[in-house]
């Protein structure tokens, strides 16, 4: 390969991810004169909340050189301890508002269960989470029991549903989570230590640096995330269910990779994943407007990981390297 | 104050099987600069990893300004004022250069777990600057190059010294074996303003530096110090006289005449260049001969083997074998065209140790080992056998996991999987004594020669002049990249001093 080719793709790599969210935009708006329009906007926005706060949360997961499949069952418990915290039509509590910090309360636990088995127990978090999720599937279905408790707290249930300025609450929130997360990860030695520990975990023991300590607070922070997600949506929907977080890992992974996190660790930036999260919720919204077959979506959403998969390893592809 | 300022007493560690060092002893007084010489894998590293606390020592004690200390962790030795520069590169790519510098120590750069950028750039800077180097701390990087890093982790090493009101002691591995001219100079400057404040240990190859900058020079092989001296009473010739001992190696006596080398070439290539590693590398190898390469880190000989067993492309230059242009596009096709590679990272890459003995030998040539169904076990077996006896791989039987055999017999395996099949052209030793005993080593060597009486190409790398003299027909010697000196020991026998002046 010539050197300018692969300085494209170089250059490519680190803006790709915004080129190919404008690409799409504008491909998409071209195509349909319904597709560039507030309503649209709002409901693109709408719909990219709760992938955003995930995203948040895997980046740093990630970024460390871990894996977090637990996510779909961890938000299934979440879901289910928010809705029956509020007013809903199964138990007598009504924590109202406070029903948010204990979701994402509930959330950091598993995280923080997460954390320590992989770094006590030496469980990879491949494994480690993925039994971790199970378990959260399990105890989301016990809550659950038959019937799906319902969210009977309005005032929770409008704001989930309503707008500020004409933006929809849940996109807000979602920012906020982007701004902290974006904080954390420049501007705390929690953040500037998940690039060390992903860069080179052995760098970072020889130099003194409790990498345990970190990795668990990442997972926690992560789980956090997760059961943030959780509550928004259940609020949104009006119900706390087990299939709430249903296709979330796949698309947050996704989004987060796309978005310049390399899977190997030591690399990444939250804003980079919520374009990646952009992209692929405007590739969903899009694609409907289009008239493309909603059974399509997923092949083409596959078809993406793909590519930005070989993009991202193009520069340190090595006949020995080793992929796992 | 104590005239000592760090003294490692009867310091001796192994890993798995071999001794990396055995009883050393060694003092570094205040403000002094000692310097650390010996041939690759003579315990350097070892010895610095130790008085760093990355790993500990089996038997001995760090004794630090008079009291014994027992470094639990790195960040006890860096708090006691004790910096290391490593050998290896030790820099987090994905983060900024004042970060890297300030890795785990960030003092006031970071206060209630929030990064405060400026005065963390501003800390770093001042390093950068004693230095002398102009890269913003700000600059990512694995924008940097090369010698820019090997700077940068000075710096980090250097840094220790905001951590301790004592004098520090700063432990540098190779500081300068990566580095330009215009590099080295700074570190040696660096290395010279230290000495009002700081003891250092300095490793190099480079003996002329080593003699520039140190006050005292210890001498080490086979991880045993053979020798201490004033640097002011050496010369370049004398301490390379004592870098190569006494003849310890008579165990490895080489059989005088080779007469089995044949004429006709097996692998040749013909100004060979990869970029940064190597430029215009030719060479020809007959049948039955030994080539030993030799040369330092970073001199290419290694990146050279890569290329040979087709990990490494060239980017110009051909490869002949016996007398055909090839190109190969990975290592399979190196395979299937009779070449075979031992690996130096013998644990990781030479041979798998979960696997039985008899596996790890017919893993490269499995195909010859199907029946019509499956694999054929007995065939497999048997020929395992075979080689476990000619070999002499001292295992209790063909089954065994090669995880527990010795270093030595596991080695063996190894060379075996090249074996077992069809009989390569040209094999490819990376550093095949490495970590050996004597016995071990004589026992390889000797395998390595009955291969070439059989008429097959070898090349081989080793750690030791004394092995590559001892096995080679041919000694080529490399030095940044290019052959600096070819000799044919049955012609015209180098004296190690030759070989060691044309690869620094």
């Amino acid at each position: 390969m010539s050197g300018g080719v692969a300085a494209v793709l170089g250059g490519l790599r680190t803006s790709g991810p915004l080129l190919a969210l404008l690409a799409l935009t504008v491909g998409f708006a071209l195509a349909d004169s319904g597709f560039a329009t507030l309503a649209n906007l709002r409901i693109i926005l709408d719909s990219a909340a709760v992938p955003l706060v995930l995203a948040v949360g895997m980046t740093f997961v990630i970024r460390q050189g871990s894996i977090d499949l637990s996510i779909e069952g961890l938000m299934a418990a979440c879901s289910l301890v928010f809705a029956l915290a509020v007013a809903n039509d199964r138990t007598q509590f009504d924590l109202g508002w406070l029903g948010l910090p204990v979701a994402a309360a509930v959330g950091a636990v598993f995280g923080l269960a997460n954390g320590l088995i992989v770094t006590r127990l030496r469980v990879p978090s491949f494994m480690a989470t993925l039994g971790l999720g199970s378990i959260g599937l399990g105890v989301a279905m016990l809550l659950s029991g038959d019937q799906p408790p319902l969210v009977r707290d309005t005032p929770l249930r409008q704001w989930a549903l309503g707008q500020t300025f004409g933006v929809p609450n849940l996109a807000l929130a979602a920012a906020a989570c982007l701004a902290g997360g974006f904080f954390v990860e420049q501007f705390t030695r929690l953040g500037r230590y998940s690039y060390v520990v992903g860069g080179a975990e052995s760098v970072a023991r020889v130099s003194g640096i409790n990498v345990d300590f970190y990795k668990v607070v990442v997972f926690a922070f992560a789980g956090l995330m997760a059961g943030l997600a959780a509550a928004m949506e259940s609020a949104r929907l009006g119900l706390g269910h087990v299939e709430i977080g249903a296709g979330q890992m796949l698309g947050t992974i996704t989004a987060v990779v796309i978005g310049g996190t390399s899977l190997s660790g030591g690399s990444g930036s939250v804003l980079g994943s919520a374009v990646g999260v952009l992209a692929l919720t405007v590739l969903a919204n899009g694609m409907v407007f289009v008239g493309a077959p909603p059974h399509l979506e997923k092949a083409i959403q596959g078809a993406i990981v793909l590519v930005a998969a070989v993009l991202a390893g193009w520069h340190v592809r090595d006949r020995l390297r080793i992929v796992k | 104050m104590t005239a000592v300022a760090l003294r490692a007493e009867g310091l001796s560690k192994r890993f798995g099987d071999t001794d990396a060092l055995r009883d050393v002893t060694l003092e570094v007084r205040p403000c002094e600069v000692v310097g650390l010489v010996g041939e690759n894998g003579a315990g350097k590293s070892t010895l610095l990893k130790l008085l760093a606390g990355v790993i500990e020592p089996d038997v001995g004690q760090i004794i630090l300004r008079g009291a014994p200390v027992r470094w639990r962790k790195v960040r006890d030795a860096a708090d006691a004022g004790i910096g290391m520069m490593f050998q290896e590169p030790s820099l987090i790519p994905g983060i900024s250069v004042a970060e890297n510098i300030l890795l785990a120590h960030e003092g006031p750069g970071i206060r209630l777990g929030i990064v405060r950028w400026r005065k963390l750039f501003a800390l770093a800077r001042a390093w950068l600057v004693k230095l002398g180097m102009t890269i913003s701390p700000a600059a990512a990087t694995q924008s940097l190059s090369f010698s820019e890093r090997q700077l940068v982790a000075f710096a980090r090493a250097l840094a220790v010294e905001a951590r301790t009101r004592e004098a520090p002691i700063l432990l540098l591995d190779e500081p300068t074996s990566a580095l330009d001219d215009r590099g080295v100079a700074a570190v040696l400057q660096t290395v010279e303003a230290l000495r009002t404040r700081a003891s250092v240990v300095f490793v190099s190859h480079r003996l002329e530096e080593v003699l520039r900058v140190c006050d005292r020079i210890y001498v080490m092989k086979d991880g045993r110090c053979l020798a201490e001296r004033e640097a002011g009473t050496l010369t370049v010739e004398a301490l390379e006289q004592l870098m190569v001992g006494h003849e310890i190696s008579t165990d490895i006596a080489r059989d005088a005449a080779r007469p089995h080398v044949a004429a006709s070439v097996c692998l040749e290539v013909r100004e060979l260049s990869r970029r940064d590693k190597y430029a215009d590398v030719s060479l020809a190898l007959r049948h039955g001969e030994v080539m030993g390469i030799a040369g330092a880190a970073g001199s290419g000989c290694e990146e050279l083997c890569r290329t040979l067993f087709g990990i490494d492309a060239p980017q110009s230059g051909t490869m002949l074998l016996e007398g055909r242009t090839v190109a190969l596009r990975d290592p399979a096709d190196a395979v299937a065209h009779g070449i075979g590679y031992v690996p130096a990272e013998r644990a990781s890459e030479g041979i798998i140790g979960a696997m039985s003995v008899a596996a790890n030998m017919t893993l490269a040539h499995l195909a010859r080992f199907c029946g019509r169904w499956a694999i054929d076990r007995r065939r497999e077996q048997d020929v395992a056998e075979r080689w476990i006896e000619r070999l002499r791989i001292a295992t209790p039987s063909a089954t065994t996991r090669a995880s527990d055999l010795s270093g030595g017999n596991q080695q063996k395996v190894a060379l075996a999987k090249w074996l077992v099949g069809r009989r390569p052209r040209v094999l490819i030793l990376d550093h095949p004594l490495r970590g050996l005993d004597v016995l071990a080593r004589r026992d390889i060597l000797e395998t390595i020669r009955e291969l070439a009486r059989d008429g097959v190409g070898i090349v081989i790398v080793a750690d030791s002049l004394d092995e590559l003299l001892a096995v080679s027909d041919t000694v080529v010697v490399m030095r940044d990249g290019r052959v600096s000196a070819r000799y044919s020991i049955a012609e015209d026998r180098p004296t190690r001093q030759a070989i060691l002046e044309s690869m620094v």
